[in-house]
């Protein structure tokens, strides 16, 4: 069919701008992480008592052990870089609506006293200037409302 | 394991936008093609899968929405939220349940209908991950990137994977990506997110397939050359991103462990001829090659610069030009267990590698090979 009169003949139809807006709990132990970092710009993960794993954030059951978590221990606002990217393709935040402006540099990070690991963005746009173990330090918003955002980024300590 | 046979199977062309099609049309081909495969007719499907992803299709999939496409009206059917590899592992065992003789099951995917990144943002934790942006090729890159680091994997050696499945592609009249490159050429695409290049990604594809597994009984009533299902095991990693090990495939080689078990391989580099494995991003294929035990860990590169893993090579992987010449996600699964089994048939046309006894399908479910599913084929019962 010639792109004319496929144009002509075959129907898409929009969905338009409506969105599905949903309100997700973050539980007893995700309350404390968001609120420590709203309030104290810390950070707090949960011990198992099993295999001493310390998990962040903090969540109720220790997934290979299948035991409950009651005992939240601070963790530190520094850690290393355990992998990282450098996003360079456009792509709507969903938090936002709006397209985040590239280049930006994203990492999994591992806190100093936890065995996970979070994800967040490093103040980095160069991959050659980032690397695996590189010490990095949570920098926080001035107004935060309980929500990972609440950390602008990761500073990398070391270029 | 009870003996079963993939006895039909059905694909339509992989392309970027199949405007004239809805879902419903791409099931009905699929369907059409895999019923005459076999030589069968839908009265004699005894029951139905339909496989897709609510987020995918923009509408919840318990609700049958390809009901007439599949012929699954007034039947038993069942659907599955996920990859076809995981939905035919369901349709194998309602077989295995004793209830059913034939299994019909159907994927269908529109990648052209939807905005990629905003979906495979919502697999993420939306209290912790997903506000983050993250979506399939950045979890993808930081994969790359702990992977790479961990064994001192090149981009080059990534490289040799485009090069590779894109060039098998040209003998597939299914893919829509038919590439002749070269390394270089491949390391000089634009970064999407280092490590990974364009050239590096699969491409956004509109496409369905089906098949129809069958009791050895009603197997032995058609006229086909059945595809025996010698083993099937998956097995899943943590769901944060941040609880695994991105550069451990610790799930797969469970997963592998247990099909090549029931299959009764003790070593997969010498009893499989052939294998299809989920190459989103050219990376993925050699980690895979390692959590499926054709190499050690941290040997991939090595694997897929020494040669073997050409379509003429000692263990072809990606004949049909794999996923990066072709994604209709989800679906993608299904084509690996089909090309296998067309292989093993030798019904696979111009990309037909000689004498495939044994092959290997692989499927992904999740970000970053959560989850892995394991299907080992052969033409032997």
């Amino acid at each position: 069919m010639a792109m004319a009169e496929e144009k002509k003949l075959l129907i898409t139809l929009e969905s338009g701008e409506a969105e599905q807006p949903f309100r997700w709990s973050a539980g007893i132990y995700g309350s404390r992480f968001l609120t420590e970092l709203r309030d104290n710009k810390r950070f707090v993960g949960i011990r198992c008592p099993k295999c001493g794993k310390v998990y962040v954030p903090p969540r109720r059951v220790c997934g290979p052990c299948f035991v409950e978590l009651s005992e939240l221990v601070p963790v530190s606002d520094e850690g290393e870089i355990v992998t990282y990217t450098v996003v360079s393709f456009g792509f709507v935040d969903p938090a936002t609506g709006k397209q985040k402006p590239v280049p930006y540099g994203y990492a999994v990070i591992k806190l100093d006293g936890a065995d996970t690991y979070l994800l967040h963005y490093v103040d980095e746009t160069d991959p050659a200037k980032i690397r695996v173990g590189a010490r990095v330090k949570a920098v926080f918003e001035e107004e935060r409302t309980g929500s990972m955002l609440d950390i602008k980024h990761f500073e990398l300590l070391e270029r | 394991m009870e003996p079963v046979a993939i006895v039909g199977v059905g694909m339509t062309e992989m392309r970027r936008e199949r405007k004239a099609d809805g879902y419903a049309d791409l099931v009905y081909e699929a369907t059409r093609k895999a019923l005459d495969d076999a030589g069968m007719e839908i009265g004699e499907v005894d029951n139905v899968v339909t496989v897709s992803n609510d987020f995918f299709d923009g509408r919840t999939i318990s609700s049958m929405a390809v009901q007439d496409a599949c012929g699954s009206y007034d039947k038993n059917v069942s659907t599955v939220e996920g990859d076809g590899t995981f939905g035919a592992a369901y349709g194998l065992m309602r077989i295995l349940s004793g209830s059913f003789g034939t299994t019909l099951v159907c994927v269908h995917h529109k990648g052209s209908e939807s905005r990629m990144p905003l979906i495979t943002n919502a697999m993420f934790d939306p209290i912790y991950e997903r506000f983050l942006g993250i979506e399939a090729i950045t979890s993808s890159a930081l994969q790359a990137r702990a992977y790479m680091d961990k064994y001192g994997i090149t981009e080059e050696q990534c490289a040799l994977v485009s090069v590779k499945n894109h060039r098998n592609a040209f003998k597939n009249p299914f893919a829509q990506l038919p590439l002749e490159l070269t390394v270089e050429e491949v390391m000089a695409s634009p970064y999407i997110a280092d490590p990974i290049k364009l050239l590096d990604c699969c491409p956004i594809s509109d496409g369905a397939s089906a098949v129809i597994l069958a009791s050895e009984e009603r197997a032995r009533k058609l006229d086909v050359k059945p595809v025996w299902v010698k083993g099937v095991a998956y097995c899943s990693d943590a769901y944060h991103l941040g609880d695994r090990d991105l550069s451990d495939v610790r799930a797969l080689e469970e997963a592998a462990r247990k099909a090549y078990a029931m299959a009764g391989i003790g070593d997969p580099a010498r009893k499989v001829d052939l294998v299809e494995l989920y190459d989103a991003f050219t990376y993925m294929e050699l980690m895979w090659l390692e959590g499926l035990g054709f190499c050690a860990r941290g040997e991939g590169g090595k694997l897929a610069a020494s040669g073997d893993t050409a379509a003429d090579g000692r263990l072809p992987v990606n004949a049909s030009g794999g996923c990066l010449s072709g994604n209709p996600v989800l679906v993608a699964g299904l084509n690996r267990i089909i090309e296998c089994a067309l292989q093993v048939r030798g019904d696979a046309g111009e990309r037909q590698v000689d004498g495939v006894k044994t092959a290997v399908a692989h499927g992904i479910n999740g970000p970053c090979g959560q989850s892995h599913c394991v299907w080992v084929l052969g033409g032997e019962k």
